[in-house]
């Protein structure tokens, strides 16, 4: 990368080591929730997947199928009701720093300046004083593009380097598995097609876990190692399609159009069989 | 070199505009058709002001009113807010602190003048306790509103990063919560001042604020003295508005993006 970082302290070069990507097994799992007039929605039914180290994973489906549900039961900000989830073997039970999560929403924090965001994970690592922590922040910032815009306010930037902002601030822990729930969705097709190009060249480098959810099926066959299929009522998981299509991955390639209209016509298929197509 | 003209540009029309005023009003005393008792001229106004600063009365008065204010408006914030909090926290303490909080907004602060003699008896306590109930009902409000409000994904990313607890409600809550707290604080404010002069004009006492100057000018039939107290109180509410909420406010826009409103 031209013009990188430099690092000087050793303890920073300590702190940006790659964590070792974690396994994740998610086992059995269900969650229901209360709809309106004590309705209950079964949002997961049974789920199991096991996500490789360093496993790229795309989880598709229709809104109402659980896949945000599920990033969440992963996060640790739910409960699920039966089942269980494992990273490297140890069972889930809170959020950790060892899973971030990227929102559709950017949900930087407006108080803070874009370093100030970056640093927010970073000040509840005791191990690290305040001008370490900025030399890691910067690393990450550099890393996104953004090293001129450290001071900036959040409502200075455009959607695209906010969300930027907030993949730094999600990387900034150092976490082992990245959990991406529709990080792109809110923005245009231009800023997106940056963003593919840069997230799987950071997942490459920084060699993280990553579950990915998305509606749209072409951006997850770019991105993925695997794509899970999802379906509602209730949620499940229906197929899953491995692509193995050279990286680095444009969302221009026919190649990736092929796959992705094959998955595209499963779906349809489980959507007609259950009479949810609307 | 420049911007100094632009500022000596836009002080044309406020300054021809007050020049007018004057003009009038020494027109009007000429004129006589009020005695000098009802409409003072300008000129006496403006001796009375000097001739006061010189023997300290209304710049000792200007004292002992803000002493009052700040004292008072200091206890609102360090009830106010808190109790907003709480009531944001707990549905309990909504249903009953929250929503007689309500109630008592709605009641103009002077009110509790006639009760605050009662209880307090014509000194500083009775003037405070006015102060407090002009600023701690307001705030309180606009607290809970702010922490209630807060966009709940604030709250789950701070969880994600690791943070629980007091260190998200220092960290995440409070800061978010900002803005509307301000907006309560500066309410709070206004409410504090208004309520101070009314209890200040009821409340006769020694030590003498801007309120009690206002009184005696008028049981004296000294009219440039209470126009020109009037004119202080005016500056400084406003000087209160520049300093102390302007860059706050400014620091808001900045940093969160928010239009004046």
């Amino acid at each position: 990368m031209p013009g990188a970082v430099e690092i000087k302290s050793q303890k920073v070069a300590d702190e940006l080591k790659n964590a070792l990507p974690s396994k994740l097994e998610v086992k059995r799992v269900s969650k229901t929730f209360e709809a309106k007039r004590g309705e209950k929605f079964l949002a997961l039914d049974d789920v199991s997947l096991n996500v490789g180290e360093g496993e790229f994973v795309c989880l598709v489906g229709p809104s109402g199928c659980g896949k945000s549900t599920l990033l969440n039961l992963i996060a640790g900000l739910d409960k699920a009701d039966s089942g269980e989830i494992l990273t490297n073997g140890k069972p889930v039970s809170e959020p950790g720093r060892d899973r971030m999560m990227m929102f559709q929403e950017h949900a930087l924090f407006p108080w803070l300046d874009v370093i100030g965001n970056v640093m927010f994970g970073l000040k509840l690592k005791p191990n690290l004083n305040d001008s370490e922590r900025r030399e890691v922040a910067k690393y990450y910032l550099h890393l996104v593009g953004l090293d001129r815009f450290l001071n900036s306010a959040i409502h200075e930037l455009s959607g695209g380097m906010r969300q930027r902002v907030a993949l730094a601030r999600s990387l900034a822990p150092n976490p082992q598995i990245l959990l991406m729930d529709e990080p792109f969705g809110a923005l245009d097709a231009l800023t997106r097609e940056n963003l593919y190009g840069d997230l799987q060249r950071i997942w490459q480098q920084r060699k993280k876990t990553i579950v990915f959810v998305t509606h749209n099926i072409r951006e997850a066959v770019c991105l993925g190692d695997r794509v899970i299929l999802f379906s509602p009522n209730p949620g499940k998981i229906r197929e899953e399609f491995k692509v193995e299509l050279p990286r680095p991955r444009s969302i221009n390639d026919p190649a990736l159009s092929e796959v992705s209209s094959v998955i595209t016509a499963a779906l349809k298929c489980h959507l007609d069989a259950k009479g949810v197509m609307e | 070199m420049k911007r100094d003209l632009k500022f000596l540009s836009g002080a044309v029309w406020p300054i021809a505009g007050f020049c007018v005023l004057i003009a009038v009003w020494e027109c009007l005393v000429r004129a006589e058709i009020w005695s000098a008792i009802v409409l003072p001229s300008p000129l006496s106004v403006a001796r009375y002001l000097w001739d006061s600063v010189l023997d300290g009365v209304w710049p000792f008065a200007v004292l002992t009113t803000l002493k009052r204010l700040v004292l008072g408006y200091a206890i609102g914030l360090m009830v106010g807010i808190p109790l907003g909090v709480l009531c944001a926290r707990s549905k309990i303490c909504r249903d009953t602190i929250g929503l007689l909080a309500l109630g008592l907004q709605a009641l103009p602060s002077v009110c509790w003048v006639p009760l605050a003699i009662i209880w307090f008896g014509m000194n500083e306590h009775a003037m405070l306790f006015v102060v407090l109930m002009g600023t701690v009902w307001s705030l309180l409000i606009s607290t809970q509103h702010g922490v209630m409000n807060i966009p709940p994904i604030y709250i789950r990313a701070a969880r994600t990063m690791g943070s629980k607890g007091l260190h998200t409600w220092i960290h995440v809550i409070m800061p978010a919560a900002f803005p509307s707290i301000v907006g309560g604080m500066k309410q709070g404010w206004a409410f504090a001042w208004r309520s101070l002069m009314a209890a200040e004009i009821y409340v006769s006492i020694a030590v003498m604020g801007l309120g009690q100057l206002l009184h005696y000018g008028r049981e004296n039939m000294d009219m440039a003295q209470v126009v020109g107290i009037m004119l202080v109180v005016v500056v400084i509410g406003l000087l209160a508005d520049k300093i102390l909420f302007s860059p706050w406010e400014r620091m808001l826009r900045k940093r969160w993006g928010l239009s004046q409103n």
